[in-house]
């Protein structure tokens, strides 16, 4: 076994000194300026955000107000807490979820993986574009034009003289939903299109039929695209209320209809913290602006902690295959 | 300015310099002969242990995609007892005619087949797809564990389609045989629950061999298996892959001309979908009736 001969040329050579700004053209370090500067633009307006709320929220911010039932009154001291919207949107982003959530995976598994006829997946496909362009005030108007109709008239109240209301947390729920269904469908589609052609191909080969794929081996790929989607879907909602003046009556507090007891509250009206924000601030009825910033920065957190946790599951355990 | 530019990225050299293996690289113009082979690459493969049965016939299969034909009037016997081997430049048709031994091509819209595949004498058209597949598994040439526990790996394919059935109890000794059966039990008996994506490329593939080997397949379709692996690996998977020619016929396509000398027992060479030259390993690289078989072996083209 002959050893090789040393390389004629020596591998940790000195690298030539670099020569620097010769090769920069002024247009490159213009450009190389402005990105600098828009990328500090930026991180300055999201911790402006940040430290103002902080500064108000914790400032008016007490448990009391997360554990007390808000009150009407023209004193501030005698408004109570915001108990209510902070179910309320709870109550309406789990609720929009859940419509959403398998809808918007179903369609993005029949899309990249059955897709035929070609016209019909085109049609789907500026369907769900049309529904994420749509205003989310239009979509609001466009539900209550709906849900008004004696079909639905379950899901809210029939008031005296045979009128549907059309406004409750189901109406709102099912009109969020469309706002969270396009994020879902999206980055559940985009995961699945991730996929290398030969792991469905090697389930395929395995005897499987393409539901068994889909269910067993695609879907479980694609878990943390469905999980990024939810997530931002759920900050949507969270953060929408044009939906709720509209098609939840944006109560101060929640208002249950109807007998049964856990479904009154559900075709009842009620609030959320983003119209209790609203009502309160300086902008709405102004009552009680201490409460609206208190609220508006509970609702930072809420979507703040969304974002992180989207961080969190994109990052932890990516699992790829090489194409 | 300045440290907005990296410095350049150079290699690092962590180990002694590189000694010179004495044997030459096999596309070397004139490489071909015999005795060249001979000594380059080492056979895995002992005589033939049993007589070799033949499980799957092609009958001049043609596939064309659209206007292009892929396969072009290709007859061949596929044994038990005995690795065949399918050699050829890319886009030969190796991989296609591959696919259309388990109708993986049916997916391929634009693709078109004449010609008949036999499976023990039936026809694989009137077989059921699923059934077909399972009988004919395959391996991929990228490792593709499902992410999913090693032991669901295994036992993926004994479940209903896409059930838990039958529980993990029923399918231990399974699961367990096929590990063993591709030479992976001793690594990883311990940790059955951990997802298979964790393991090493070499492991994965084995994983993978595992895995089509559990539903007791008649043939085992190789596309590359080795080709994203480290050479270690190549030499178990190598083993395992002569070691497995017993239980099933095996089919493996490779652009490693010196795996196929080190594996297989006939070769098939395929050029331009057609199928040029077919015979045991040693006429085929030993003495090639057709000029462009001797050209391909020997390092002409390819």
């Amino acid at each position: 076994m002959a050893t090789a001969t040393p390389p004629s040329v020596p591998i940790h050579a000195t690298p030539p000194p670099r020569v620097v700004g010769v090769s920069w053209r002024r247009v490159d370090r213009v450009g190389v300026a402005l990105c600098w500067a828009a990328g500090l633009l930026l991180c300055a307006i999201a911790a402006a955000i940040v430290i103002f709320m902080l500064i108000q929220g914790l400032k008016y911010l007490k448990p009391s107000l997360l554990t007390s039932h808000p009150v009407s009154d023209t004193d501030q001291s005698k408004t109570g807490g915001f108990l209510d919207p902070l179910i309320g949107t709870l109550l309406l982003t789990v609720l929009g979820t859940l419509i959403a959530l398998p809808l918007g995976v179903v369609t993005a598994a029949w899309l990249t993986e059955y897709g035929r006829p070609a016209w019909f997946a085109r049609a789907v496909e500026s369907g769900i574009e049309i529904v994420a362009g749509t205003p989310s005030i239009v979509l609001a108007i466009f539900g209550l034009l709906i849900f008004q109709q004696h079909v639905f008239s379950f899901l809210s109240f029939t008031a005296q003289g045979n009128a549907v209301f059309g406004r409750s947390f189901l109406t709102a729920g099912s009109m969020m939903a469309l706002i969270a269904l396009p994020l879902i469908f999206g980055s559940t589609r985009e995961a699945l299109n991730a996929i290398p052609a030969h792991v469905r191909e090697a389930s395929y080969a395995l005897g499987k039929t393409k539901i068994a794929t889909i269910r067993r081996v695609l879907l479980p790929s694609a878990r943390t695209g469905i999980g990024t989607g939810t997530a931002l879907g759920m900050g949507r909602i969270a953060g929408d209320t044009a939906i709720v003046v509209i098609l939840l009556g944006a109560t101060l507090q929640l208002d249950p209809e109807g007998s049964i007891p856990a479904l009154r509250t559900l075709t009842g009206t009620g609030g959320t913290l983003t119209s209790y924000v609203y009502n309160n601030s300086p902008a709405g009825e102004g009552n009680a602006p201490q409460k609206a910033y208190a609220a508006a920065f509970v609702l930072l957190l809420m979507v703040l902690a969304l974002n992180f946790a989207i961080d969190a599951v994109a990052r932890g355990r990516r699992t790829r295959w090489s194409r | 300015m300045e440290s907005l530019i990296p410095p350049p990225i150079r290699r690092i050299v962590v180990e002694d310099p590189p000694t010179v293996v004495s044997g030459a690289p096999v596309h070397k113009p004139g490489n071909g002969s015999p005795a060249a082979f001979a000594t380059i690459a080492h056979r895995q493969r002992p005589a033939r242990l049993v007589a070799p049965a033949e499980r799957m016939t092609l009958e001049r299969l043609s596939v064309t995609y659209g206007q292009k034909k892929a396969v072009d009037s290709v007859s061949l016997p596929v044994r038990q007892g005995e690795v065949l081997a399918l050699i050829g430049p890319s886009g030969c048709g190796k991989t296609t005619l591959l696919r259309t031994l388990n109708r993986l091509t049916d997916f391929t819209a634009t693709a078109r087949r004449d010609g008949r595949v036999l499976l023990d004498g039936a026809d694989v058209d009137l077989l059921d797809v699923t059934e077909l597949r399972r009988r004919v598994s395959m391996v991929f040439q990228q490792p593709n564990p499902f992410p999913m526990s090693i032991f669901d790996n295994v036992a993926y394919a004994l479940r209903e389609q896409a059930q838990r059935r039958p529980r993990r109890a029923v399918l231990e000794p399974a699961v367990v045989d096929a590990l063993q059966r591709a030479g992976l039990h001793d690594e990883v008996a311990e940790d059955l629950d951990h997802a298979a994506l964790r393991l090493s490329g070499g492991q994965q593939q084995r994983l993978c061999i595992a895995r089509a080997l559990a539903a007791q397949p008649e043939v085992l379709l190789l596309d590359e298996p080795c080709s994203a692996l480290d050479p270690r690996s190549t030499e178990i998977i190598e083993e395992l892959i002569v070691e497995l020619r017993k239980e099933v016929a095996v089919v493996i396509v490779t652009h490693n001309l010196q795996q196929a000398y080190r594996v297989a027992d006939q070769v098939a060479f395929m050029y331009l979908g057609e199928l040029v030259e077919y015979g045991p390993v040693d006429q085929v690289f030993g003495s090639p009736r057709a000029q462009r078989t001797r050209d391909y072996v020997g390092g002409a083209f390819g």
